[in-house]
């Protein structure tokens, strides 16, 4: 039906773009890195961290992952840095290093 | 059996979306945009469409409603008229680049200011870039017949572009004229079944429409619209053909007027036309070889097709109505030039504005256009190429 969208890159020809530019398929947010934009970066400082998953809903980009009722190290293809989860912990179990 | 009827030209229009029966219209009912929804509305209100029909607060919301509409899968239409057609300015153009198949009535008229709401066509040349289908009408039948094949050009799988079905403000919309109506299940056929290749409220396929497109893609993104809008010439010429069969008038991307051995050939689009035909039988009776062309199909502009069609006239007028402020040319004028160009053709073309706002256009001052066109074969000298008609001072 519609052109593939792993066609839709930076060379794609005019020929193989959807009609309209419509992004075939849900959930394609996921092949986009924005990570890339990232400036500050956060760590996770597992010891400090009582699990509360308090920073999980605050995240803006769903760059903390949760496995079994706990919360993971960031997911750095999406997270861009913008520090909302440190500010949100109650633990200082994340803090923002400048840079990448 | 087809239906004889009179009706204005907003009546026309009205009666033909009933017919087509697209599945949603959202409009702003009320001035600028003509009575035209209000017609259409009553419609909804007696039961006698199933249309659902969205009052909203602007036009620009009536465009942006039309887009959620059309890109969820509904068949979708709307009506307006001169600043209201402004209004949805921001909103044409995305219609047209998530290649939405939306049609939309325009009454052409004045843009204010100065404050004014009679015919002429400056809102729908202000659109002409927004990447819409325009089709123009001379009569009030011709305005139905457009409507009725609008569709089928607009959702053609090689085409998915916009299309606005143009009428003159007043002379056709509210001007009350002999009309042959379709009926009911014939232009149901025609029209068929709206069978989108893609649609956001599919559950079993989702897609996000409208993506922000950067540099890399954007240029692409146009030149593809282009390509549809291109395909539209030799989809609407088909279509014509269909609609001959169901209805037995003809309808191309323009209309050759005893033009076959014509020395001076007028070119002009909308109601003038019809003025423009009757100040042509006139001249004919006098001996002079006066045409008219009748242009149907503004954008895409049948470049090509309209210059093959003047090629042997001696001078050519291009009638505007409406003033783009270029300072040497008016939009039709500009189009027909560079196509004759194109062609490598140098004919004399004089370029008039006319009937602007609704000044009153005759088989006088038509006349006297010929008159000129004459004149300037005469003394070969072309003199001032962009003119006013009817100006004074």
């Amino acid at each position: 039906m519609i052109t593939d969208i792993k066609k839709q890159g930076e060379d794609v020809k005019w020929q193989d773009l959807t009609p309209g530019c419509i992004i075939d398929g849900g959930g394609t947010a996921k092949e986009f890195n924005t990570g890339e934009w990232r400036i500050d970066t956060p760590e996770f400082i597992e010891d400090k961290c009582k699990q509360c998953l308090i920073c999980v809903p605050f995240c803006p980009d769903s760059s903390i992952p949760v496995e079994d009722g706990k919360r993971l190290d960031f997911d750095f293809d999406h997270c861009k840095g913008c520090g909302i989860c440190a500010a949100a912990c109650p633990f200082d179990a994340i803090v923002m290093r400048k840079g990448e | 059996m087809a239906i004889r009827d009179r009706l204005s030209g907003n009546e026309a229009i009205a009666k033909a979306m009933r017919q087509v029966c697209a599945d949603v219209m959202p409009a702003y009912p009320i001035t600028p945009s003509t009575e035209l929804p209000q017609y259409f509305s009553s419609f909804v209100a007696n039961g006698q469409t199933e249309t659902v029909f969205v009052p909203v607060e602007s036009e620009h919301s009536a465009m942006s409603a039309c887009i959620g509409s059309e890109a969820a899968g509904a068949r979708t239409m709307s009506a307006t008229s001169s600043c209201g057609l402004a209004y949805m300015w921001e909103m044409l153009y995305v219609a047209a680049s998530n290649r939405l198949p939306i049609a939309l009535a325009v009454v052409n008229r004045a843009l204010s200011g100065p404050i004014n709401i009679n015919c002429d066509h400056s809102d729908a040349m202000g659109a002409r870039d927004s990447g819409w289908i325009q089709i123009f009408a001379e009569t009030n039948q011709e305005a139905y017949d457009n409507f009725v094949q609008a569709y089928r050009i607009a959702e053609h799988e090689d085409v998915k572009i916009p299309i606005m079905i143009c009428q003159d403000g007043f002379i056709t919309s509210h001007g009350v004229q002999n009309i042959e109506l379709l009926e009911d299940d014939v232009v149901k056929n025609f029209v068929g079944e709206y069978n989108p290749t893609s649609w956001l409220l599919n559950p079993e396929h989702p897609e996000a429409v409208g993506p922000y497109t950067n540099p890399p893609y954007y240029m692409e993104a146009k030149y593809s619209q282009m390509v549809g809008m291109n395909n539209a010439k030799k989809v609407a010429v088909e279509v014509g053909a269909e609609f001959e069969k169901i209805s037995g008038r003809k309808y191309g991307l323009f209309e050759e007027y005893k033009t076959e051995d014509a020395d001076y050939i007028m070119v002009i689009m909308g109601s003038a036309a019809g003025t423009g035909k009757d100040t042509v039988d006139g001249l004919r009776e006098q001996g002079v070889k006066a045409g008219l062309l009748k242009i149907r199909m503004f954008r895409p502009f049948p470049g090509e097709e309209i210059a093959q069609a003047l090629k042997n006239a001696k001078v050519i007028a291009c009638m505007d109505r409406t003033e783009s402020y270029n300072s040497q040319d008016g939009p039709i004028g500009n189009d027909v030039k560079a196509a004759l160009f194109n062609a490598g053709m140098a004919p004399k073309v004089l370029n008039y504005v006319y009937g602007l706002a609704g000044r009153d256009v005759t088989v006088e001052s038509l006349g006297s256009v010929f008159e000129d066109m004459q004149e300037v074969d005469k003394s070969g000298n072309v003199g001032d190429t962009y003119r006013y008609l009817s100006l004074r001072g």
